[in-house]
């Protein structure tokens, strides 16, 4: 598409313009070009490109570990294999560093369905399924909230009625999604107690509305990408090990 | 599609004939100087194209398609800047793996002429930024932000202007409110300064004070929001003696440029191409002399 535009109101920039020459704004065309595969590819370009690329690739496609079956975040009620397996990450990755900074272990973790962005398939498990399952920059945060918060956090699930997931806290609804009973190891939550919450900074700022965890009693930083948790973990799994179990159920 | 331009009649119709009448198989008319700009924003990290399997942007995109087509263009009019209106980080894993080197080499390569810093430049933090630096031939030019409690003090440019073909192009730029977009921790002590004031100090200073022909503003604040935050159609009306404002971060697909009622009744165009680098934006500027071009009326039409 290309149009063109034609001026005739010049007199102002006549007069700033003709302080030094006589030029003046006289016709303006605009297009906009598709950068299709009908342009070739400039190969100074490519060629440049091409050690960085290799060595992207060879390191995204590098084998860190396997996984037996399919892991999938459509396949079952309250919590999934691969849900499951994402929030354990993050209470394996982080709890060490917030226990070494603060002396304090991390009670739950909770994070959100919508943030598993892939499956993770059969197979072979390289760095380029971390950037499948997690493509965004955002880092686990630990927020420390009040037992009353955390009871806001059930009636959100109550509502939610959907596998956000959770590590640490076992968690029991009716069929109605009515949360009946919820536990943090094997108490019930205490209203007048705090807890610390793993989760990302995107849903501690109010992503996906968990407002319960927007200004906690205190935040702690792990200074840690989700992503790289992932990829953390990955290195030290020989075969990745994710089931669906009873942490998050319906009775 | 190209689409044919007509001259409508009064002024650049006495300009054609000013210089030696129409021919008779083309319309394009022969002013006296031609300066182009070409433009992207919000890159972020699309270094190679897109696949075939990528929805709408299915294989767009590319910087090495991208430079033979400004390499083509330049050939065509050496009177030609480049600019790119921030974002440049952040999208795909050469971002993660490189830190942003790759992008800043290929933009060199490029030879871009400037970039405003979008909000995911600072993705890395303010010292992820600063540490490309050298990787970057070319000038941040970012007006509204005071980074001078900060490592990036000095090391960008409130406005620059650029000699082409005898013109002088005044091009400044304005970055967007980082404070809810950038965790504080990354953005550190940068100032954000409203940027319809620093537009208007901007442009007093280019128009007024330095006499520019063509005064551009490279704009990573947005193309329009649905609340009171500020945007490039916005900005565009409260000031005056901006002839185009180039912009982002909203990954807005114009077809083509918004025109828009400055706060002097002047139009001013609002242009931007989407984002990932499928599309280059192209505006050709034409300008002659006084004598041959005659001014009527206060209108701009578009064909």
């Amino acid at each position: 598409m290309r149009i063109s535009v034609f001026l005739m109101s010049l007199c102002l920039m006549a007069l700033s313009s003709c302080k030094n020459h006589n030029e003046i704004l006289a016709n303006i065309e605009t297009d906009r070009l598709p950068v299709d595969s009908t342009i070739k590819q400039d190969t100074s370009i490519t060629s440049f490109i091409k050690p960085y690329k290799e060595h992207l690739n060879a390191t995204l496609d590098s084998v860190l570990a396997y996984n037996p079956k399919l892991l999938s975040k459509s396949n079952s009620d309250l919590n999934t294999a691969i849900g499951n397996l994402m929030a354990d990450i993050v209470m394996d990755q982080t709890n060490p560093i917030f226990k070494s900074r603060t002396g304090q272990e991390i009670d739950f973790v909770l994070l959100n369905h919508g943030g598993i962005r892939s499956e993770l398939p059969e197979g072979n498990v390289t760095a380029r399924s971390a950037y499948n399952l997690m493509p965004f920059e955002n880092e686990i945060v630990i927020a420390e909230i009040s037992g009353k918060k955390v009871q806001e956090m059930l009636d959100y699930l109550s509502q939610a009625k959907t596998a956000h997931p959770v590590s640490g806290i076992k968690i029991t609804a009716n069929q109605e999604y009515k949360i009946l009973d919820a536990r943090v190891n094997g108490k019930k939550i205490d209203e007048n107690k705090t807890y610390f919450v793993a989760t990302s900074d995107y849903l501690q700022q109010g992503g996906d509305n968990m407002s319960f965890l927007q200004n906690p009693v205190n935040l702690y930083r792990s200074d840690y990408k989700l992503r790289n948790e992932i990829i953390d973990y990955f290195e030290k799994t020989d075969t990745i090990k994710a089931e669906i179990d009873n942490r998050y159920i319906r009775e | 599609m190209k689409r044919r331009y007509f001259l409508l009649r009064t002024a650049a119709a006495s300009a054609f004939v000013g210089l030696g009448g129409i021919s008779s198989l083309s319309f394009k008319p022969e002013y006296r100087k031609h300066l182009t700009i070409l433009h992207t924003n919000d890159v972020h990290s699309h270094i190679e194209p897109f696949g075939p399997n990528d929805g709408r942007n299915a294989n767009l995109g590319g910087v090495a398609r991208r430079a033979t087509l400004i390499e083509k263009i330049r050939r065509d009019n050496p009177n030609t800047l480049l600019l790119d209106a921030g974002d440049i980080f952040q999208g795909t894993p050469y971002f993660n793996f490189y830190g942003g080197e790759l992008e800043f080499k290929l933009m060199s390569k490029l030879k871009y002429d400037a970039a405003t810093i979008g909000n995911h430049d600072f993705d890395n933090g303010i010292d992820g930024l600063y540490a490309q630096l050298p990787h970057a031939d070319f000038d941040f030019i970012c007006s509204n932000y005071d980074f001078s409690n900060t490592i990036m003090n000095g090391k960008t440019k409130d406005y620059r202007i650029f000699m082409k073909d005898g013109l002088k192009i005044g091009v400044f730029g304005l970055g967007v409110e980082l404070k809810g977009l950038v965790t504080d921790k990354h953005y550190k002590e940068t100032k954000y300064l409203n940027p319809v004031e620093i537009a208007t100090d901007m442009t007093n200073l280019l128009k007024n004070e330095q006499n520019c022909d063509l005064v551009i503003c490279l704009s990573h604040l947005g193309y329009k929001y649905d609340s009171d935050k500020i945007s490039d159609l916005k900005l565009a009306e409260a000031t005056e003696n901006i002839d185009l404002i180039i912009g982002g971060h909203t990954h807005t697909f114009l077809e083509e440029p918004t025109t828009v009622k400055n706060k002097s009744g002047k139009n001013v165009l609002v242009n931007q191409v989407g984002c990932y680098g499928v599309y280059l934006g192209r505006i050709d500027f034409y300008f002659d002399d006084s004598s041959n071009v005659k001014s009527e009326g206060n209108s701009l039409a578009i064909r």
